[in-house]
């Protein structure tokens, strides 16, 4: 009865995957977060660091090669699942309740997407500069230098830009708190002793992400920090 | 009691709807398939067609009985078969959905009766251990310990009935599969098979059309055997060893 279905074709490779490379992408997250975080230790520490980050020349690229690759292999195994998902039951029930699950787990298709097309306008936004909402690129600061810590501060002025990192910050926090549970039970990481663990980890880090992610746009709408 | 049911009608082959019943001076004591016998007696000398519903044990151990109850398979009632689910659990007058198990797997016969033949499908790959069969052999000659036996014991429990399919989003087999893995990678008797069998049991399930595992839980908690969902991780851990290991 064997067939010759390899191990990404089964649902459960597909999930393997999709744990694996969703920890690169947490992993990737909490850094870039904790690093951006430095907008609240002024503009040198923040320009120091965006200076650093940019001289790392084939580690960024590295970095960057490897996170695109685990998107990419993130969504695609997403969107494998999600449609084996769907085609699974054509007739729908006339009445259905759920008892366990979550409105996190329940929505994980459509806040995926959503992030996805989140993480593009954030490149644009503050790696490309297009979508810059004050102007098409970045504004130099008073002694004619584009500096990044500038840039964050009049990114964030911009309500309907701030709406947005917002609004996508709740939904990430609402993917980890499923995802960084649901990926140990994916690859199988379970003991009796510490499965109350998983949980709590996964709500630790959604929050503690999503409040890091908006303590940024909302702290410069405030005035807590300024343009220099 | 009284009741107004709404039941799935299908005959083969064609497509189905959901038809209006009483269910009249129903007694309390009743199970729920005792409800839809009374209904289908008075159905029959009315020149109507029985709705056509699975049974057999009608204790809860058989693994046959089972219908979407009001959203929930085999009832709300936690970890109990639609058998042993009484009408005292509803309240008088009310109106209830009885659906059959939706699953692309588990086509519907008839009404409420679904083939569940891909589970036969994903025993048959590899839930089994090959012995010589004979006389029966010696008591204790492989020990094994109380806490594995009692381990084994709690997913053995599994009837089959196919609920976890029926209560998953995903109308995913895992809880199942999983527990039929469970039961034999924790015994001595399944180890010299257990890597094929993860690999062969994880695939004809891939084949039969289910859905996969997004970890909604909701298979544990319509389970009427109470599987838990720690079993699926073990079924994880399995099938990517045996992957690893190379080994179909």
């Amino acid at each position: 009865m064997a067939n010759n279905m390899t191990f990404l074709e089964t649902s459960v490779g597909k999930k393997v995957l999709m744990a694996a490379t969703g920890f690169i992408i947490f992993g990737f997250v909490v850094v870039h977060i904790l690093g951006n975080l430095q907008l609240f230790l002024g503009p040198e520490a923040l320009n120091q660091y965006a200076a650093f980050l940019q001289a790392s020349g084939p580690i960024k690229w590295t970095v960057r090669i490897v996170l695109a690759a685990s998107v990419l292999a993130h969504i695609v195994s997403a969107v494998m699942v999600t449609l084996q998902n769907w085609r699974a039951r054509p007739q729908k029930y006339a009445v259905k309740r759920y008892q366990e699950t979550t409105y996190a787990a329940r929505t994980m298709w459509l806040g995926g997407p959503i992030i996805g097309l989140f993480v593009v306008y954030h490149l644009l936004h503050f790696t490309t500069g297009h979508c810059h909402p004050v102007k098409a690129g970045f504004i130099p600061d008073s002694n004619g230098v584009i500096n990044v810590y500038n840039n964050v501060i009049f990114g964030f002025q911009d309500t309907v830009a701030s709406g947005v990192y917002i609004f996508t910050m709740v939904l990430i926090g609402l993917h980890l708190y499923h995802g960084l549970w649901s990926m140990m039970q994916s690859v199988g990481l379970n003991h009796p002793k510490y499965n109350h663990w998983r949980k709590a980890f996964a709500v630790l880090f959604a929050l503690l992400i999503a409040t890091a992610g908006i303590s940024l746009p909302v702290s410069v709408l405030l005035g807590l920090v300024t343009p220099v | 009691m009284n009741f107004t049911l709404k039941v799935w009608r299908q005959k083969p082959g064609e497509k189905g709807k959901i038809v209006t019943y009483d269910a009249k001076e129903i007694s309390s004591d009743a199970s729920f398939l005792e409800m839809l016998d009374i209904v289908n007696e008075r159905l029959v000398i009315e020149g109507e067609e029985a709705i056509a519903f699975d049974h057999d044990c009608r204790e809860g151990i058989c693994g046959m009985c089972g219908c979407v109850v009001n959203g929930y398979a085999h009832g709300h009632q936690e970890g109990t078969t639609l058998c042993q689910l009484h009408m005292r659990a509803f309240e008088d007058g009310s109106v209830i959905y009885v659906e059959p198990w939706r699953s692309r797997a588990f086509p519907v016969l008839k009404d409420l009766v679904v083939d569940r033949s891909a589970f036969d499908a994903i025993i048959t790959a590899g839930g089994y251990i090959s012995i010589r069969t004979g006389s029966a052999p010696d008591g204790n000659a492989i020990a094994v310990s109380k806490e594995t036996a009692d381990a084994a014991m709690d997913v053995a429990e599994c009837i089959g009935c196919g609920a976890c399919v029926a209560a998953c989003p995903n109308a995913s087999a895992m809880l199942f599969t999983s527990a039929k893995i469970s039961q034999l990678a924790l015994l001595p008797q399944g180890q010299p098979e257990r890597m094929t069998r993860a690999q062969r049991m994880v695939r004809a399930m891939e084949v039969a059309g289910f859905g996969a595992c997004t970890n909604h839980g909701e298979c544990e908690a319509a389970c009427p055997k109470e599987i838990k969902l720690d079993n699926i991780a073990r079924l994880n851990r399995e099938f990517i060893g045996a992957s690893v290991k190379k080994q179909a």
